[in-house]
């Protein structure tokens, strides 16, 4: 790379001649394709004898315009049932992982709870979890609760499926660190819970940032869901205005909104997985 | 007033076992102040086994650990701070790879010793100028060669002033330019009277520093004597067998 042209042996020039041209090749072959792609977009849906009546019930300006205001007031809702979702996901979730990995038989009986819990919620389809818990709770009639939002139903509901699955992640990540990083820890002095809070879940957490944003850029979708149970979200009130309009764009409003809200998740998630992927090709232990 | 008639390290009747598997089968020992033990025997004879036991990460299946003169492997007494004055090193991965070296070093002090924050660090600094890595104290782990590493985790442990010091073969998994370094370090360290219990595989070196040597053959002390003149006085068939093993190396 560094050497200057009149240093290049003659293969090297060659092999820089070749790859130039198939850079040109690549460019064409590329450029062609995305029009191909057009034309058949353009014949597939938009020149189909039904496009115009779809285009008006789909993606009706005016319509969309109407009704983003209440489908926005919803994704609020959504984002704040989303954080506090995030938050308590992690703290059971890394509360689960660490009763699986207790070894004294005193905690047997916790062990044996918390692995049936996270078999049972990674099972659980998460829509029957939100009408359990939505319809569920509230049947008990706990009267000192009052009426409970449907928004904090959501937020229970949600977290009781995704800790389960976090709970795995994190489990992975704790097995994961090197056995002598705890025996060395041990070694020091450090009793059990100080070797795990001060060497093995830091290292353990590094692991499995990736994953854990995997999880999150899922839940971000699925806090749509808690439309089911009657809260008003951008799901619901998108329904609402549908309904108004009978029109379906607030549909598609609602759905650009929730991908534009994952949009910088999913690329700092990918940035994160290609650093630790490096880095690791790299030979680093975390 | 240290005594030094009377073991810094005793151990009596050890035994451990692995389901039926007889790793450590009855080994007796005794390591005196400012003494330095060598165990030496084939891979698999226990040699890491009997100093995580020692250590005590690995409950034992039977036996007794004095550590000057007092029981340490009674019930009830507290093995985190028993441990925390028996120090171990093994071959790799020792540091905390989350921790910068300087990092490495006071963990410890602080959240075992209680030391405040800025004493650990003066000591944990002065530690790494001592070996060399005065300048090194805030790279991370992956950031050093092999023998930096594995100085910086000798002196972690010596930094606690464990009463014994163990190390397993310490030197085994570094590139052989890189063993020289870790062995002056233990050299220095006997100059300045740390009581260790060692297993090696280099024998010149347990013969130059040790002053007692153990074989260890399958979990049972098979032959053991005075590091100056064992490697040449050994008379039992299979340490006779296993030396002449290790020098045709
Ligand atoms: N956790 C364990 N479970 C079962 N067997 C073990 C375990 N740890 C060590 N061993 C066995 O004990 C024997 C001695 O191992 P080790 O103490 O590592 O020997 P050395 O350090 O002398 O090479 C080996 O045969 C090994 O397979
Ligand atoms: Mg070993």
């Amino acid at each position: 790379m560094d050497l200057n042209e009149q240093e290049l042996s003659q293969a090297e020039k060659d092999r820089r001649e070749y790859r130039k041209a198939q850079r040109k090749r690549s460019v064409w072959i590329s450029l062609a394709s995305t029009l191909a792609f057009a034309v058949i977009v353009w014949f597939g849906l938009i020149a189909t004898p039904g496009w115009e009546r779809v285009e008006q019930s789909f993606f009706n300006w005016d319509v969309a315009v109407a009704s983003f205001p209440r489908v926005i007031d919803g994704l609020l809702l959504n984002l704040r049932v989303l954080v506090a979702a995030a938050i308590l996901v992690l703290v059971f979730g890394l509360l689960l992982a660490i009763i699986r990995t207790l070894k004294s038989p005193v905690f047997f009986p916790l062990r044996v709870l918390s692995k049936g819990y996270v078999d049972l919620f990674r099972g659980l389809p998460l829509i029957i979890v939100l009408y359990l818990v939505g319809f569920g709770i509230p049947g008990l009639r706990l009267e000192f609760l009052g009426r409970i939002p449907a928004e904090v139903l959501g937020i229970v509901a949600l977290t009781i499926t995704y800790s389960a699955y976090v709970s795995e992640v994190f489990r992975a990540g704790i097995e994961s660190v090197h056995s002598s990083q705890r025996l060395a820890a041990r070694s020091l002095g450090l009793s059990y819970s100080k070797s795990m809070r001060l060497v093995v879940l830091p290292q353990a957490v590094r692991k499995v940032v990736p994953p854990l944003m995997n999880d999150f850029i899922a839940l971000q979708k699925d806090v749509g869901l808690i439309s089911v149970l009657g809260a008003i979200d951008a799901v619901r009130g998108a329904q609402i205005e549908v309904a108004k309009f009978a029109n379906f764009t607030p549909y598609v409003v609602a759905g650009l909104l929730f991908v534009l809200l994952a949009i910088p998740t999913i690329r700092l998630a990918d940035r994160i997985s290609a650093r630790f992927t490096s880095r690791e090709q790299q030979g680093v232990t975390l | 007033m240290i005594d030094w008639n009377r073991p810094r390290l005793k151990v009596v009747g050890l035994k451990k076992f692995y389901g039926d598997r007889r790793v450590i089968n009855g080994v007796d020992l005794e390591v005196f102040p400012g003494q330095i033990v060598a165990l030496i025997g084939s891979s698999g004879s226990g040699k890491s086994t009997l100093l995580r036991c020692v250590n005590q990460i690995e409950d034992l299946t039977d036996g007794q650990i004095f550590l000057d003169g007092e029981e340490v492997s009674a019930p009830g007494v507290n093995q985190d701070l028993i441990r925390a004055q028996i120090g171990l090193v093994f071959q790799s991965f020792n540091l905390f790879s989350h921790l910068s070296i300087l990092n490495n070093i006071t963990l410890a002090l602080r959240h075992v010793k209680k030391m405040d924050r800025d004493a650990a660090i003066k000591l944990a600094q002065s530690w790494l100028t001592r070996i060399g890595l005065g300048d090194r104290g805030e790279s991370y782990p992956d950031k050093i060669s092999g023998g930096q590493q594995q100085r910086a985790a000798i002196i972690r442990a010596v930094a606690m002033e464990p009463k014994v010091l163990l190390l397993d073969e310490v030197t085994s998994a570094l590139d052989p330019e890189l063993v020289g370094e870790v062995l002056d370090l233990i050299r220095e360290l006997k100059a300045g009277g740390t009581t260790i219990l060692m297993a090696t595989h280099e024998l010149s070196f347990a013969r130059e520093v040790a002053d007692w040597v153990i074989f260890l053959e399958q979990g049972q002390i098979y032959e053991q004597g005075e590091a100056k003149d064992f490697f040449e006085k050994a008379s039992k068939p299979r340490t006779i067998e296993f030396l002449s093993r290790m020098r045709s190396r």
